[in-house]
C-alpha cells in the first residue's frame, strides 16, 4: 500500500524501521508514510510498538536499523531544526509534582530555544485555555486528577505553533467531554495546515476523526492507507432487526446468502426483535430484492441496513482475535 | 493563537532561558531548601553548644578552630565548614548531583526537555551549572549562618590568623569568603562524579546513594598511609587544605592544587557523562 511520492508532500517516512531490545523487535522494519496535512491513526494491540516508534521518531531512542525523515529531514540529525515545529505528547503526561501546572508549562518551553522567551506567559496561558486547564492553572501538578495531567501533557504539545503533533494516546484518562475537546482540537489543528499523529487503540476515536491509519501488530505494519482503504478491505453485511428471526433467516438462506446463526439464549421473549446478518459476498442480490422477499414472506421488517464493514472488524481481522498480548 | 505568538524566530535564542529555569526548579524545590537548612543548622548547634557549655574549649580539642570561637565569633562558619566537609556537604552535593539526569527520567520530563529540544550537550552542561550553583549555595548558607550566629553570641572583632598575624573585620570576611570558593571548589569534582552516576540509570536514589558513598570511600582511601601514592589523585584530598587561605601572606599552592584536581575530575567525569548520554536511549 505504499505509495511512492515525493518525500516533500510527507510528514513523517520511515523506511525499514527497527528497534531491538535484546532479542525483541519491539519494532520490526516498518515502512511509514505519513502525508502532510493528514489526521494519521496509529493502530495497534497494547505492546505492538506505537510509543516505540514514536521514541525513535523524536530521537528520544536510537534505530537499530532503518532511516527516518520527519518533515522532510532525517531523524535524529536534523533533530534541532526539526523538534521545534513538533510539539509531542510520548507515553503519557510527564510534570514535576512540586510545580503547579503553569511552572511546569513554563520550564518545559524553556527547552525550545525557537520559543521566545518574552511570550512565553502568554502562551502557556493560552494553552492551558485551550485544553480548558485555566482555572487549575495555579494549582501543583501533584494535587491534578490523571485526566487533568493529560490535559496539561496536550498543552505541552501546543505551546509553539506546529507543523506537525505526535500525540501518543491522547485521549488517554479523560471524561467524555474532554475526549470530544481533543476530536475538536485535531480537527481545528489540522484545518490550520497542522499534520497529526494520533496513536491509539480506540478504533471508534480513529474512524472519527482520522483521514488516515497505519495498523501495526507485533512490531510490523500490517496496514496503511486512507481510512476508506483501510474498511474497503473488508465485506458489507446485511442487518435485520425483525421480531421473526428464524423466518428471515430461512428468506434469506433461499436468496443464496449465509446468515449468522442466532445469538443469545434459547428462550428468549419472542416479542423482543433478533439482529439477523448476513455478509454480502457479491453484487447479484440487491438490497431491495431482499426486503421484497422478506416482507412477501410476511418478515416484520423493522429496520433494515447495508453495511460496510467496521475499522473494528478489519481491526480484528489484522491483529488477530486473542486477548493476550504478543510476545 | 493572536498573530504575534505564531511567528517563529528565525534564529534560536542563547538558551539561557533553560538554565534560568533550571536553577528556578532546584532553589524553588522544597527538598533543596532543607538541606540549606539543615547546613545552616550545624553552625548553629555549634555556636549555641559552645556557648552554653560552662569551660571554652581548650586549643586542639575538638574541631580545629573551634577554640578560636569564643574569642572571635567569625570563626564560627570556618568551624562548621570543618565540620560539614567530611560528610554533610558531600551528602547533600550528592543529592543533587545524583538526581540531575536520574531525577528527570523517572519523573518521565527527560523525554519532553529533549522533545522540547533542550539537545543532549546543553542539558548536561545546565544540569552540571545548576549542582555547581548548589555547592555554592551549600557552603555559603554554612558560612554565612556561622557568621551571623557568631556575631549574635559572640565578641566581633580583628581576627589572628593561623600565622599570628592580625587583620581587621573586613579583611576576615574576605578570607571566609576565600575559605567558601575553596570548600565550593573542592566540591565540583564530585559533582561532576554524580553528574555521570546519574546518567547511568533511572532511579535517583541509587544515583545519590552512589555518590555519597563515593565520597566516604575516597576519604576512607585517603586515610590509608599503605595507599599514599594514590592520595594526590583522590578528589578529596585536598577537601581541609583552606588552613592556607588563613595566614599572612596568603598562599595560594593548594588553592591551585586543589583546583587542578577538582578540573580533572570535571573533565574526565564530564566526558564519561557526555559519552554515556548522548548515545542513551531515553525510555523513560
Ligand atoms: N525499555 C524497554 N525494554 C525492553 N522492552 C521494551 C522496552 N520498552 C518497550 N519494550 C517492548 O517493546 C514492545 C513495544 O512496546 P510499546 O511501548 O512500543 O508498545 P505500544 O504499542 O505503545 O503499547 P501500548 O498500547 O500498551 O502503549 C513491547 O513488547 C515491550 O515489551
Ligand atoms: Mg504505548
Amino acid at each position: 500500500m505504499t505509495v511512492s511520492t515525493p518525500s516533500v508532500d510527507l510528514a513523517i517516512e520511515t523506511h525499514g524501521l527497527t528497534k531491538r531490545f535484546g532479542h525483541q523487535a519491539a519494532v520490526d522494519g516498518i515502512d511509514l508514510v505519513v502525508p502532510r496535512g493528514a489526521v494519521f491513526g496509529f493502530l495497534g494491540p497494547n505492546g505492538s510498538g506505537k510509543t516505540t516508534t514514536i521514541r525513535l521518531m523524536l530521537g528520544l531512542a536510537a534505530a537499530t536499523s532503518g532511516d527516518i525523515r520527519v518533515l522532510g529531514r532525517a531523524m535524529p540529525q536534523s533533530l534541532r531544526d526539526v523538534l521545534p515545529r513538533v510539539g509531542a505528547l510520548v507515553e503519557g503526561p510527564a510534570f514535576y509534582p512540586f510545580l503547579s501546572g503553569a511552572a511546569n508549562l513554563q520550564r518545559l518551553d524553556t527547552a525550545d530555544r525557537y520559543a521566545p522567551s518574552a511570550t512565553r506567559a502568554e502562551r502557556v496561558e493560552l494553552a492551558l485555555e485551550r485544553v480548558g486547564l485555566t482555572h487549575a492553572a495555579g494549582k501543583k501538578v501533584r494535587a491534578y486528577s490523571l485526566g487533568m495531567k493529560q490535559r496539561l501533557g496536550i498543552a505541552n504539545a501546543l505551546l509553539s505553533p506546529r507543523d506537525l503533533l505526535v500525540l501518543d494516546e491522547p485521549t488517554n484518562g479523560l471524561d467524555p467531554q474532554g475526549t470530544r475537546e481533543v476530536r475538536n482540537l485535531v480537527a481545528s489543528l489540522a484545518a490550520d495546515g497542522a499534520t497529526v499523529f494520533v496513536s491509539s487503540h480506540l478504533l471508534a476515536e480513529v474512524e472519527q476523526m482520522c483521514t488516515h491509519a497505519a495498523v501495526m501488530s507485533s512490531g510490523r505494519i500490517v496496514a496503511q492507507g486512507t481510512l476508506a482503504d483501510l474498511r474497503g478491505g473488508g465485506i458489507a453485511h446485511v442487518r435485520i432487526r425483525t421480531p421473526d428471526g428464524a423466518e428471515a433467516r430461512v428468506v434469506l438462506a433461499r436468496l443464496g446468502l449465509v446468515p449468522a446463526p442466532r445469538v443469545g439464549a434459547p428462550d428468549r421473549p419472542p416479542e423482543l426483535d433478533d439482529v439477523v446478518t448476513a455478509p454480502l459476498l457479491d453484487d447479484s442480490t440487491a438490497s431491495e430484492a431482499i426486503v421484497a422477499a422478506l416482507v412477501a414472506a410476511g418478515v416484520r421488517v423493522r429496520g433494515f441496513a447495508v453495511e460496510g464493514s467496521t475499522l473494528e472488524d478489519r481491526f480484528v481481522a489484522l491483529t488477530g482475535e486473542g486477548f493476550d498480548v504478543a510476545q | 493563537m493572536p498573530s504575534d505568538l505564531v511567528v517563529r524566530p528565525a534564529r534560536p535564542a542563547a538558551g539561557w532561558a533553560l538554565l534560568s529555569s533550571e536553577l528556578s526548579v532546584l532553589f524553588r524545590r522544597r527538598r533543596t531548601w532543607a538541606m540549606l537548612a539543615a547546613l545552616a543548622a550545624i553552625p548553629i548547634l555549634i555556636a549555641v553548644a559552645v556557648r552554653l557549655s560552662s569551660s571554652p574549649p581548650a586549643a586542639g580539642e575538638g574541631p580545629p578552630f573551634l577554640d578560636r570561637v569564643t574569642q572571635n565569633g567569625l570563626f564560627v562558619g570556618i568551624t562548621a565548614l570543618v565540620v560539614s566537609i567530611p560528610l554533610f556537604l558531600p551528602l547533600t552535593v550528592g543529592v543533587v548531583a545524583g538526581d540531575t539526569i536520574a531525577g528527570e527520567a523517572s519523573l518521565g520530563t527527560l523525554r519532553y526537555l529533549l522533545v522540547g529540544p533542550a539537545g543532549r550537550v546543553r542539558l548536561l552542561f545546565v544540569k552540571y551549572a545548576g549542582a555547581a550553583a548548589f555547592c555554592l549555595a551549600a557552603t555559603m548558607t554554612v558560612m554565612l549562618a556561622g557568621a551571623l550566629i557568631g556575631a549574635a553570641l559572640f565578641p566581633v572583632g580583628p581576627v589572628t590568623l593561623l600565622s599570628g598575624d592580625t587583620v581587621a573585620v573586613a579583611e576576615s570576611a574576605v578570607r571566609a569568603l576565600l575559605v567558601a570558593a575553596y570548600v565550593t571548589v573542592s566540591l565540583l569534582g564530585l559533582s561532576a562524579i554524580g553528574l555521570f552516576i546519574s546518567t547511568l540509570t533511572e532511579v535517583p536514589v541509587g544515583a545519590m546513594a552512589a555518590t555519597i558513598v563515593l565520597s566516604v570511600v575516597a576519604q576512607v582511601l585517603d586515610s590509608l598511609s599503605q595507599l599514599d601514592w594514590l592520595h594526590p589523585w583522590l578528589f578529596s584530598h585536598y577537601w581541609l587544605g583552606f588552613a592556607d587561605l588563613l595566614r599572612q601572606p596568603i598562599s595560594w599552592a593548594s588553592f591551585g592544587d586543589n583546583a587542578a584536581l577538582q578540573a580533572a575530575y570535571v573533565l574526565v567525569f564530564g566526558a564519561l557523562a557526555y559519552g554515556r548520554f548522548v548515545t542513551k536511549d531515553v525510555l523513560t
